[in-house]
């Protein structure tokens, strides 16, 4: 039976393969990225040998915690990472709960996160080849540490998955669970900083770390080559203490899914809010636009791009050092993200675009009025994040030009956004799905669009740019003021050729848009 | 119950030509790459007729219906709702037919309520009859207590629902209903039947696409029968079962009956 599982996961890993050429090469350039990766921890961890013991114990213990971590925590904002051998897959079999978490567990450990924990787990082991007594329960410690890692990690996937079957946990999970990663930059230079200032910083920490469950194995080795087995003995007994504990936890949570499908539980709510379609023009083209609208709320896809654009006034911030620095310059560039946020607006449609088709919704109404639900915001938002950060850093001259600059960005990046989606199509995270989640064939076209599309846009937004450098080298302020206006005015014009351009395009090829974004499912 | 739906309006729509049948195809075909989903269907859909198009799995039933309502581009043939061509005219094809198609999402992070609004408003409907005939739609569908639950969370049978009255918001003169009662708990679907019969009495004529033959028999006057994207029948209910019952004829047209004695192991005797 774990055989069969084993054998289950493999072909399942092959099938996904095979399905196309473009995914395979994908497949291929991320397992050589992860090789260079890998080959790169293998050959840091057979030098670190030659190093110290304190310096040893402090990186792998270091290290060691953030892998455990990193496997509890990965899985859960990445809802769905890895769901070929879901649990609730094997509702309908009779398989005895050991053999299916044995199964579970080896499943687990095959693909690439499995495979690259195990060899730096074994990796690890030659670090200690100096101390041969600490070599052999390095052995014996990263086998259990890999272990532990795939037990946690699914007991969390399962812990979860009765909460990820309401949509709303789904919805607001996918977007917060990203937050850590967002923030990865700020926190691990915290840390260097950390580090850098106080010397003793890693070693107190590695020493805390030894403590938990998280490093308890890591550091177990070093005790024994410190020369002190009573100390490694017990934290294997931490060690094994905790993988005993999870391991409980997962059988009982998973015998608990098991008989118990996810429910998810509605409110019902009666007629009488229309939302944004009572505050739009009754017209085809302001009913897309409050569409638009309720869907940047309500859709994560969307409101993950609304989270981020103050969270990266707050990177800017924190990264350039206060008001003085990159702060600055965080209007241009968030309406340039949004610009671009709405390049893929039919992809994410999917086949619902096909109320489009059968209403006979003009091309120019469409693009129109998802223009518009973008603009309503975004042009505020772009004001507010270009005027306020110049104001708090004491340069309200500078306003005119990087207003000039930000508003060109948005206006002609909307333009270009407006035809790019109706001109090509790429497949996205599917309607309900987090937005960071890769969708299936994702490949070198979807990539080259989107890179064509940024660089287009700062193509379209040149007099713009070449005038605000031209301002910034000369400082003078006409031409601050020559930025503005031909910001307001090329973007303007760029923005209604974007729209005429991407209707005329919807018009004629409608039914083909539908048959591409039917495509991914 | 009918009464709650409204009614084919003719006044809002010039183009159509009296007497033309309400849906006509012409040798409509379509390839898959090599596969050769539709081969040169030709349909008469009549003016106030009840058309079942019955068919196996995997037919061609939503291919051709998909590109009869211009969804899907044909690569030969043509398809004329009263006599409005689809594909040369779209905007005033569109305006005449109500469409329910089959597998395709919806917009389903808006509540029922304003789903129905949005497929009324990008019609060019105005508000006051579009929120009047949303509320219409909503009762006789039985959805008034969900209006205002986001679609996402809908069971398969209401999204089924939502979805026709979304189809029905702008009074065509044609409905295209692609497996409309698939998912559909029987009460909803006996009041979806009483809609529709009430609609086909009032002048509309409707094409439903179903493989429950019992449910064609009993609920349409026409049918269909397309098999490997060509027409093996067609005509009256009457005309196409003859002696028998639909399914038996479909059965005999279709073929593929096992009528060997196999999986003796299954029997628990």
């Amino acid at each position: 039976m774990v055989a069969h599982l084993l054998r289950l996961k493999l072909t399942l890993l092959r099938n996904s393969l095979r399905r196309s050429t473009a995914q395979l090469v994908g497949v291929v350039l991320g397992g050589l990225y992860g090789l260079g990766l890998l080959s790169l921890i293998v050959v840091g961890l057979i030098l670190l040998g030659s190093q110290d013991l304190e310096l040893i114990r402090t990186i792998l213990v270091i290290g060691g915690s953030a892998t455990v971590l990193g496997w509890i925590v990965i899985p859960i904002a990445v809802s769905g990472i890895d769901m070929t051998l879901d649990p609730a897959r094997f509702v309908t079999f009779t398989i005895p709960m050991r053999q299916l978490l044995a199964g579970l567990v080896l499943g687990g450990l095959v693909g690439v996160p499995g495979i690259v924990t195990l060899i730096a787990a074994l990796a690890q082991v030659i670090t200690w080849i100096r101390y041969p007594a600490a070599a052999l329960m390095a052995l014996v410690c990263g086998l259990l540490a890999v272990l532990l890692c795939v037990v946690a990690s699914r007991f969390v996937t399962t812990a979860v998955s009765s909460l990820t079957g309401s949509r709303r946990f789904k919805d607001v999970n996918g977007i917060v669970a990203f937050l850590p990663l967002f923030f990865l930059g700020p926190i691990i230079a915290g840390l260097a900083a950390g580090f850098q200032s106080a010397p003793g910083f890693a070693e107190r920490l590695a020493d805390v770390l030894a403590w938990t469950p998280f490093g308890a194995l890591w550091a177990a080795p070093a005790d024994v080559a410190a020369g002190d087995p009573g100390l490694a003995v017990v934290r294997l007994l931490i060690g094994v203490a905790t993988l005993v504990v999870f391991l409980f936890l997962w059988g009982r949570s998973l015998s608990h899914a098991l008989v118990t499908p996810a429910y998810n539980a509605v409110t019902k709510k009666a007629a009488g809010n229309l939302g944004w379609f009572d505050r739009f023009p009754a017209t085809p083209a302001g009913a897309v636009a409050a569409r638009a609208l309720t869907y940047w709320f309500r859709d994560p896809r969307y409101a993950a791009s609304l989270v981020l654009i103050p969270l990266l006034a707050v990177l800017f911030f924190i990264s350039g050092g206060g008001v003085g620095g990159a702060f600055a310059f965080v209007g241009p560039i968030a309406a340039f993200l949004l610009a671009f946020s709405i390049t893929a607006d039919i992809s994410y449609d999917n086949t619902a675009f096909s109320l489009h088709i059968t209403t006979g919704v003009s091309g120019r109404d469409d693009r129109l009025g998802r223009a518009a639900a973008l603009l309503v915001f975004a042009l505020p938002a772009t004001l507010i994040l270009t005027v306020v950060p110049l104001l708090l850093a004491g340069r309200p001259e500078d306003v005119p030009v990087l207003l000039g600059l930000a508003l060109g960005l948005l206006l002609s990046g909307t333009g270009l956004s407006s035809f790019v989606s109706a001109r090509y199509t790429y497949n996205v995270p599917l309607p309900g799905d987090s937005a960071f989640k890769t969708p299936p064939g994702t490949n070198f076209f979807a990539f080259a669009v989107q890179f064509g599309a940024l660089f287009v846009t700062l193509l379209l937004a040149l007099p713009e740019i070449v005038l605000a450098i031209a301002y910034f080298v000369t400082g003078n302020d006409f031409l601050g003021w020559l930025t503005l206006l031909v910001g307001v005015a090329l973007g303007g014009v760029l923005l209604v050729v974007g729209i005429r351009a991407g209707g005329r395009w919807y018009d004629r090829r409608a039914p083909e848009l539908l048959l591409a974004v039917s495509n991914n499912r | 119950m009918s009464s709650l739906v409204p009614p084919p309006s003719d006044q809002d729509n010039p183009h159509a030509r009296p007497g033309t049948p309400a849906l006509s195809i012409r040798g409509l075909a379509k390839r898959f790459g090599d596969k050769v989903a539709v081969n040169g269907v030709n349909l008469e859909v009549p003016s106030g007729s009840f058309f079942g198009l019955v068919g196996p799995n995997g037919a061609g039933k939503t291919t051709t219906l998909s590109m009869a309502t211009g969804l899907l581009r044909p690569e030969h043939g043509q398809a004329l709702v009263h006599g409005v061509d689809v594909w040369q005219n779209p905007l005033e094809a569109k305006k005449l037919m109500g469409i329910l198609p089959d597998g395709v999402r919806l917009f389903d992070r808006l509540s029922g309520e304003q789903l129905v609004t949005y497929a009324g408003l990008l019609r060019g409907m105005d508000r006051a009859t579009v929120a009047e005939r949303t509320g219409d739609l909503l009762r006789a569908l039985d959805l008034t207590n969900d209006a205002g639950t986001l679609v996402v969370d809908y069971s398969a049978g209401m999204t089924k629902k939502i979805a026709l009255a979304s189809a029905l918001i702008h009074a065509p003169k044609l409905l295209v209903l692609d497996e409309p009662f698939e998912s559909v708990d029987p009460v909803s679907a006996a009041n979806i039947r009483d809609i529709l019969t009430g609609y086909v009495r009032s002048g509309g004529s409707v094409i439903v696409s179903s493989h429950v033959m019992d449910l064609v028999q009993r609920m349409c006057d026409h049918v269909a029968v397309i098999a490997a994207g060509t027409v093996l029948a067609a005509g009256t209910i009457d005309e196409v079962r003859g002696e028998g019952t639909l399914e038996d004829r479909f059965v005999e047209l279709v073929g593929g009956r096992n009528t060997t004695e196999g999986l003796s192991w299954l029997r628990t005797s």
